[in-house]
């Protein structure tokens, strides 16, 4: 088929693993990177615990030029992207600049920069803003730095509907290249964990407040009490199997389905799996495992219990939330859950969900403490935005 | 106590304090008639600059100075023409 979307290359920057290969030895040995925040004294807030990227040294990875001008979102976006061509065995100088694009998911741009801005300018006075404040806070920055440093001049863009802005962004851009684009830089990567960005996330009331790692974010688990908030993320390369098979590049597999519903009167999200499945042309007994959004929210635990039970029966799927080791990446989140299902159907292994014991009225088959092996050719990724956006998408080996 | 003299060092200096070094670029050559875009140094950087050596120097630099001073010795001429013209 022409048409066909592949993802050539993964690069992932995760609370337990920078690169992919040290986030999936991570993830499948189920260690977590939650623990409590470091980056600034969170005690007088309600929740303490995040998952932070350690070891993260940007001027090791980019030109000294970008640091003044860049977010740690941006920057560790960049290094995403690198690691990601360099997957991909791409080298953006060689080809079309044209044909090479960039869609980007955001759901807060680059916080901890306009916080330091906002500082100066309360403190000192409007001419202590740094110039480059006029797009480092924007959401569309990581994809515009993308583009500059890769001389990616294709069809780009940023989407914003939270969470379910990692696969959305990956949507379009399958959209993209099906009208042509040979190759697109597509995923999120979320980072907003500095004091200003803190006060925002508990807006939303769903922020856990326990304070020990193991028990904080419990996804379809009894004790379930809200999320726990990191950074990080995934970009994907996405080409046409054409433009892939022409320069011999290996392949992960094939972005077989998606859809994106938005709630109403009802949860939007089992018509969403449904959809996906229908644009995939598969049945749901197709489907080898699932990444859940997994909320940890009990009533949005129930809502997507309820539509996966619907759709594949009680305990009729694998289900899995690596997330439980990341915490609720936002906008980064489905985007590592799809470079994760990627490495699991590569490999042949589910990878676990740490520290839950899954409640039986949800009638989920929860790969819970060890990974599993299990021959797996399609994997559904779920994901849903704060405010009722609900997306699913079907990836094939 | 506001400075009198501004050079090249003081110029490279502030861009490097503000915007970084472009990559490939070599700031210890000579540079003083490259153009700032051959640099690796485009618009906003010399907004940011700009704006730097005012706080630094408290003087308020035209805005024809971005625009007209395109090389590192125009503008280290323009900043000085300021700066002489001064009240002491």
């Amino acid at each position: 088929m022409t048409d066909s979307v592949v993802v050539t290359g993964l690069g992932v920057a995760a609370p337990n693993g920078l690169g992919a290969r040290d986030y999936w030895n991570a993830a499948l040995a189920g260690k977590s990177g939650i623990g409590p925040l470091t980056r600034f004294d969170a005690s007088g807030y309600p929740a303490k615990l995040a998952g932070e990227i350690a070891g993260f040294t940007a001027e090791e990875h980019l030109p000294s030029r970008l640091l003044p001008q860049t977010d740690r979102v941006t920057r560790l976006s960049l290094v995403a992207a690198d690691w990601a061509l360099a997957d991909a065995g791409v080298v953006p100088a060689q080809l079309p600049e044209y044909g090479m694009g960039v869609i980007t998911a955001s759901s807060a741009g680059g916080f901890e920069f306009s916080q330091g801005e906002l500082k100066s300018l309360w403190s000192r006075g409007g001419q202590y803003v740094s110039a480059y404040q006029s797009f480092a806070w924007f959401y569309a920055v990581n994809t515009g730095q993308i583009s500059i440093r890769n001389g990616m001049k294709g069809p780009s863009g940023v989407v914003v509907s939270d969470q379910a802005g990692g696969l959305d962004a990956v949507a379009h851009a399958r959209r993209q290249i099906r009208k042509g684009t040979a190759l697109v830089v597509a995923g999120a990567v979320d980072a907003l964990l500095c004091s200003w960005g803190w006060v925002g996330l508990h807006t939303g009331g769903r922020l856990s407040t326990v304070d020990e790692p193991t028990h904080a974010y419990l996804p379809f688990d009894d004790r379930a009490c809200g999320h726990v908030p990191g950074e990080g993320g995934a970009l994907l390369i996405l080409e046409s199997a054409d433009s892939a098979r022409a320069r011999g590049a290996a392949v992960y597999g094939e972005i077989a389905g998606y859809a994106a519903t938005f709630d109403g009167p009802e949860p939007g999200l089992r018509r969403a799996v449904e959809l996906a499945l229908a644009d995939a042309d598969l049945a749901p007994a197709d489907v080898d495992v699932v990444f859940a959004d997994a909320a940890g929210e009990p009533e949005l635990d129930s809502v997507e219990a309820y539509a996966l039970t619907t759709v594949f029966g009680a305990y009729g799927v694998p289900v899995t939330a690596p997330k439980t080791m990341t915490g609720r990446l936002y906008a980064g989140a489905a985007s590592l859950d799809l470079a994760t299902a990627f490495l699991a159907l590569k490999d042949g292994l589910i990878p676990p969900t740490v520290h839950v014991e899954p409640a039986d009225r949800h009638g989920l088959d929860l790969v819970v403490s060890q990974p599993r092996a299990a021959r797996l050719r399609t994997a559904l990724i779920l994901a849903r935005g704060h405010g009722g956006f609900n997306s699913a998408m079907v990836v094939r080996s | 106590m506001s400075r009198t003299t501004f050079t090249l060092d003081d110029l490279k200096r502030i861009l490097l304090e503000g915007s970084g070094v472009p990559e490939g670029a070599d700031l210890r050559a000579d540079i003083l008639d490259t153009d700032f875009t051959d640099i690796g140094y485009d618009s906003l950087a010399l907004l940011e600059t700009a704006s730097r050596v005012e706080r630094e120097y408290g003087i308020e630099l035209d805005e024809t100075v971005l625009g007209d001073a395109t090389t590192p010795r125009a503008f280290v001429d323009a900043v000085g023409a300021h700066l002489s013209a001064q009240p002491v």
